[in-house]
């Protein structure tokens, strides 16, 4: 009895990854037709083109791997705020806007002098977290106490953050002479990984493995993750067995909400070190629901997934190298996240598959 | 004195409703496709591919009226994609609406340098022809008429027709059905999927009309970043107008005052960051939906598929 629940498990995830496969698959086809129209190239060219780039833009030296790292970094802190959210069944779209004054409180907090090398950085940490836990408590908040749609309220709160960062940046956190915020000092920067000096990539990517692996743990091994766990999957019987339901969305916000506002702390701790006015979102939040729903809402799988989109951003330079406008990124990016969502699609032709066959 | 007044008053009703009238397109389709229980998120990717398309359109034809035609088409398709995905794939509308908005932001940045060879905005095209000279001849409203453009007026008439079909017509009894009762509606024999898929097209074509207003007749070219999170400010201005045209309008004029504000202050010499206004819808919004939640207006279904087959 045990063994065959365990064998259909096995066989949901398994199904659902395959199905992030497909969708990876779908928009990789897309690309390699835009790629054909940018290039006028055969199909067989475009997709070798496009692949090596990816590959070469990536992995292929030195410079590309730490830049492949430095954007896994952020997906990680993203994809798992995402992915907290996601198991509660709520939908914090405002991770983008907890990044964000993450961002603008670790500047200011990176600027200030005489702080001892280590305090300052959890300092700055600490920072992030508070400033990401309070930006993801007033919608949850709202939403508890005034039945207050979440999706809208966080969604207005990113345009609140990215006018107030604009705002920060742009009167006294200035730097005379620059267009962007001060620098932060040298005791607020996180160590990098590799010595050579133009690579970006930072310890930061440790931190991210290890909150990775502290939210596996808590969601699968503690009451209260699976306590969050249960109200994401039914909300009604959670409540009749006993469950604070209220408690749990907050909860669940917050945590979202402290792991975005760490991540941006961690940006600009290991590597935007001082923020220039922002004309639009950086994307990075928006881009870890594409990464924590490629993972299927796994923890450990969200490893891969951000080095996976880590690896895609990091390519856009050597595509443009190779002539391929850089937006075949973002678009790629874009059909993930519509192909997921539609996933129902999958299943709808999966059923037909194994009616016919059964026949 | 008493003329400089109602003067300076027209100039910034008139300034208003300019800044109001790409939110009140993207709003009023935001209203239809939420009415008929489809979350549409993917408001502002829409403006986006109408922007775009719209200046493309006038460009290879010098023809503004093709220029239009283009906005509506392609942000239609864009709405296709989002309907096919939320109505009948049963997509989390949410997600889907997200994915839109990124696709048509990347999409639009690969095609303007594919068409027009230039990396972040287009070309200059001509904006639509609007008989300013011919406006301002008419005694009283004429300076006010010559400070507007077709899609104001266009705007206005739309949400008097939206308000009409909505709350008179059989239509609008049909859309606001699927809304509420998805399962009841059906029984009476209305189409639930046509009815949405329909109110989701109607929403791009709007949207885009929308986004078009801003790229041919504002100004005339398309930059990226250019919609910079209208079609969420037109989602919002929807919730703060309680899914109603009307008011709905009248929450897009508030918006759009904060802009005016800015111009106006600016020319009395205050001076207070423009992020300060920038932000004012989003609070409004907010504080709207906190504390007149009690009377919200939201459809019962929105946002959730409708299976026929489950009982």
């Amino acid at each position: 009895m045990v063994s065959i629940r365990k064998n259909i498990k096995i066989k949901n995830v398994l199904n659902s990854v395959l199905f992030s496969l497909l969708s990876i698959v779908i928009s990789i086809l897309i690309a390699v037709i835009f790629v054909m129209w940018s290039k006028g190239n055969g199909f067989i060219d475009s997709f070798k083109l496009l692949i090596t780039s990816f590959w070469e833009g990536s992995f292929g030296n030195l410079f590309s791997l730490s830049e492949t790292l430095v954007y896994a970094t952020i997906y990680m802190f993203t994809g798992v705020a995402h992915l907290v959210a996601f198991k509660t069944n709520l939908f914090n779209i405002g991770v983008e806007g907890q990044f964000t004054v993450g961002m603008l409180v670790a500047v200011i907090v990176g600027i200030i002098p005489n702080i001892p090398f280590l305090i300052h950085i959890t300092l700055m940490f600490l920072s992030g977290i508070l400033a990401g836990a309070f930006w993801a408590f007033i919608p949850a908040i709202l939403k508890v106490k005034l039945n207050s749609n979440e999706v809208v309220n966080t969604i207005m709160m990113n345009f609140i953050s990215l006018n107030m960062l604009n705002l920060f940046v742009g009167t006294f956190l200035k730097e005379p002479g620059y267009d962007s915020s001060y620098s932060i000092l040298q005791s607020a920067m996180l160590p990098k990984v590799f010595s050579e000096p133009s690579s970006r990539a930072n310890y930061g990517l440790f931190l991210g493995i290890l909150v990775i692996g502290f939210i596996y743990l808590f969601m699968n091994r503690t009451r209260v993750g699976y306590e969050l766990r249960s109200v994401g999957y039914n909300k009604h019987a959670s409540e009749y067995g006993g469950i604070d339901i209220k408690k749990s969305i907050i909860l669940s916000m917050v945590i979202s909400g402290i792991i975005a506002g760490l991540g941006g702390a961690v940006f600009v701790s290991g590597v935007q070190h001082r923020i220039p006015k922002l004309n639009n979102f950086l994307n990075y939040g928006f881009d870890g629901i594409a990464v924590a729903l490629v993972a299927r809402n796994n923890p450990i799988l969200i490893i891969i997934t951000s080095i996976l989109f880590g690896a895609l951003n990091a390519s856009s330079l050597e595509l443009q190298f190779n002539g391929i406008p850089k937006d075949i990124v973002f678009l790629v990016q874009a059909v993930i996240i519509i192909f997921i969502s539609g996933e129902y699609l999958f299943k709808y032709v999966l059923d037909k598959f194994k009616k016919g066959g059964s026949k | 004195m008493e003329n400089m007044f109602l003067s300076e008053m027209l100039f910034i009703l008139a300034t208003t409703l300019r800044f109001a009238t790409p939110l009140i397109y993207a709003s009023i389709g935001g209203v239809f496709s939420e009415k008929s229980g489809v979350i549409n998120i993917g408001l502002e990717g829409m403006m986006i591919m109408g922007a775009f398309f719209g200046v493309w359109g006038t460009h290879i034809s010098n023809s503004s009226l093709v220029g239009v035609v283009f906005a509506i088409i392609f942000a239609g398709l864009t709405a296709i994609i989002h309907g096919v995905f939320s109505i009948f794939f049963r997509a989390n509308q949410v997600i889907s609406g997200i994915g839109i908005n990124l696709f048509s932001t990347s999409l639009t940045s690969y095609l303007i340098q594919k068409f027009f060879g230039s990396q972040g905005q287009t070309s200059i095209v001509k904006i639509v022809p609007y008989p300013k000279e011919l406006f301002s001849k008419i005694p009283i409203i004429g300076t006010f008429l010559s400070e507007l453009n077709w899609f104001v007026l266009g705007s206005l008439f739309l949400v008097a027709v939206s308000w009409f079909i909505l709350y008179k017509t059989n239509l609008g009894y049909r859309i606001r059905a699927v809304g509420e009762h998805p399962k009841a509606a059906d029984t009476l024999g209305i189409n639930v999927y046509k009815v949405r898929f329909l109110c989701v097209l109607l929403s791009g074509i709007l949207a885009g009309i929308g986004g078009a207003s801003l790229s041919i007749a504002n100004v005339n070219l398309f930059r990226v970043g250019m919609i910079s999170g209208r079609g969420y400010i037109a989602l919002a201005a929807m919730i703060f107008g309680n899914w109603k045209p009307h008011t709905t309008f009248l929450a897009c004029l508030i918006f759009s005052l904060s802009q005016t504000f800015e111009i106006v202050s600016q020319k009395f010499g205050f001076n207070i960051a423009t992020e300060i206004y920038f932000m004012m819808p989003y609070i409004l919004t907010m504080l709207a939906l906190a504390f007149f939640v009690r009377k919200s207006n939201a459809p019962l279904f929105l946002g959730e598929y409708y299976d026929k087959g489950k009982r």
